[in-house]
C-alpha cells in the first residue's frame, strides 16, 4: 500500500509540473492526494484488521465451545457404555433399545464437535500440515481394513486395485488418512441396498490420483456446486439420512488443497458418485 | 491391594471410574483439582495415576512434572486422560513423563479400563 502511495505521488508530481507552472500550487496538490490516499489506505487496512480479527475470534469461540462440549460428551458417552456392558446389572431388552438411541446420540454430537474443532483449525492461523513421504497405497489398504465390519453390515463390497509400483506422495498421513476416511464412509453410508465400492490408485504425471466410485444415492445436480461448502447437505441425503455433520468434505477439501493437491467429483443421482484426489509426488 | 489416583475435576467421570474399577479389584483415591492431587500422590503413594490436564488450582502439566521432580513419586506410572489432542499437549506431557497419553474422545471406557490393568500389571 505503501509503495502505491509513493508511486501516485510521484506521479501526480510529474504530471503536475509539466501542466502547471507554479511549483506551491503542484507540491500542494501532490500533498492532498497523498492524505486522501492514506486515509483510504488506513481505512482499507483497518476494516481488513477488523475482518480478520473477527474471524480469529469466531474459530476461537468453535474452538472454546467444543473443547468445552467435549467434558461432557466424554462423560455421557462413557456412563452409556457402562450401563449398555451389564457391570451394573442386567438391562432388559426394551430398554436396550433406547440406550442404543442415546449411543448413537452421543456418537453424532461426538463428531460434530470433532469435525467443529477440526474446522475451527483450518480457519485460523493454527493449522499446519506435516510434509511426510508415504504410500498411498498402504494407508488406504490399512483403512479399507479398519471399514471391513463397517461395510459387511451396511451390505457394501469394497474393491480395490492399483498400479504397480506407485511412488510415494508428499504430505501429512494423519490428516490425508482423515480425507481417505470420509470419502470411503460417505460412499459406504450413502448407499442403499447392495453396495459396490470401487477405489482405484494410479500415477497421473507428477501427481498420484486416488479414486473412489460408488453406486449410491448420487448428489442432484443443482446440490453439486454446493457440495464442498460448510454445513451443506445434499437434498436427497438429507431425505434418505439423518447422519452427518456436512463438515466431512469441506475439510477434506481444505485438506488436500493446502497439500497442494486437488479433490473433485462427477456424479448422477440415483447411479452413483466417483470422487476422486490427486496428491503430488515427492 | 493395588492402588490408583485419579486426578479429574469431572466428578460424574469419577463415579464412572470408581464403580468398574472398584468392581476390578482396585482400591480408588480421587482428587478433583491438581494441587490435590499432588498431596494425594506424595502421602498415598498409588500404582498408578490417572491425570486429566485441565484442572482447577493446578494444571496436569505443573502436577506431572511435580510428580516427576520428586524422588518419592517419580517412579509412579502417569496415564493422561484428556481432551486435548493438539500434538504440542501431548508432545509436552510425553517429555514430562507421561506413560501413556489418552484422548478420551478416540476411546471407549473398556479400552481405558484395559490400559489402566495393563499398566499396573507391569
Amino acid at each position: 500500500m505503501g509503495t502505491i502511495i509513493a508511486l501516485v505521488s510521484v506521479l501526480s508530481y510529474l504530471i503536475g509540473t509539466r501542466y502547471i507552472a507554479e511549483p506551491r500550487i503542484v507540491a500542494l496538490i501532490v500533498l492532498i492526494i497523498s492524505a486522501i490516499l492514506l486515509i483510504l489506505a488506513t481505512i482499507i487496512t483497518n476494516s481488513f484488521e477488523k475482518l480478520a480479527e473477527a474471524n480469529r475470534m469466531k474459530s476461537e469461540f468453535i474452538s472454546i465451545v467444543s473443547h468445552q462440549l467435549r467434558a461432557p460428551l466424554s462423560n455421557l458417552a462413557w456412563a452409556i457404555e457402562l450401563l449398555m456392558s451389564g457391570r451394573l446389572g442386567k438391562i432388559e431388552e426394551q430398554q436396550v433399545e433406547y440406550f442404543k438411541i442415546l449411543k448413537e446420540n452421543s456418537d453424532r454430537m461426538k463428531d460434530l464437535v470433532k469435525d467443529l474443532l477440526i474446522v475451527s483449525r483450518i480457519e485460523s492461523a493454527r493449522f499446519s500440515l506435516k510434509k511426510e513421504e508415504f504410500s498411498l497405497e498402504e494407508l488406504t489398504r490399512e483403512i479399507i481394513k479398519e471399514f471391513e465390519p463397517f461395510a459387511k453390515a451396511s451390505n457394501c463390497e469394497i474393491d480395490f486395485s492399483f498400479e504397480e509400483n506407485l511412488p510415494k506422495i508428499y504430505g501429512d498421513r494423519y490428516q490425508i488418512r482423515q480425507v481417505i476416511e470420509n470419502l470411503l464412509d460417505n460412499a459406504i453410508r450413502y448407499t442403499k441396498g447392495k453396495g459396490k465400492v470401487k477405489i482405484r490408485i494410479k500415477k497421473e504425471k507428477k501427481f498420484v490420483c486416488f479414486e473412489i466410485e460408488d453406486n449410491g444415492v448420487g448428489i442432484p445436480k443443482e446440490d453439486q456446486k454446493f457440495i464442498f461448502q460448510k454445513f451443506f447437505r445434499a437434498s436427497n441425503v438429507l431425505k434418505y439420512k439423518t447422519q452427518g455433520t456436512g463438515l466431512g468434505l469441506y475439510i477434506s477439501k481444505a485438506i488436500i488443497e493446502r497439500s497442494g493437491g486437488k479433490i473433485g467429483f462427477k456424479s448422477k443421482e440415483g447411479v452413483g458418485s466417483t470422487f476422486w484426489f490427486k496428491l503430488p509426488i515427492k | 491391594m493395588k492402588k490408583i489416583l485419579f486426578i479429574e475435576d469431572e466428578a460424574a467421570l469419577q463415579k464412572t471410574f470408581r464403580d468398574i474399577l472398584e468392581k476390578e479389584g482396585y482400591q480408588m483415591i480421587s482428587a478433583l483439582d491438581g494441587e490435590s492431587g499432588l498431596r494425594l500422590a506424595k502421602s498415598q503413594k498409588p500404582d498408578l495415576i490417572l491425570l486429566d490436564l485441565i484442572l482447577p488450582r493446578k494444571d496436569g502439566f505443573e502436577v506431572l512434572k511435580e510428580l516427576k521432580e520428586d524422588e518419592a513419586t517419580k517412579g509412579i506410572p502417569v496415564i493422561v486422560l484428556t481432551n486435548l489432542e493438539d500434538i504440542e499437549s501431548v508432545e509436552r506431557a510425553i517429555e514430562l513423563g507421561a506413560t501413556t497419553y489418552l484422548v478420551k474422545a478416540q476411546y471407549t471406557l473398556e479400552e481405558v479400563i484395559q490400559k489402566v490393568k495393563k499398566a499396573l500389571e507391569k
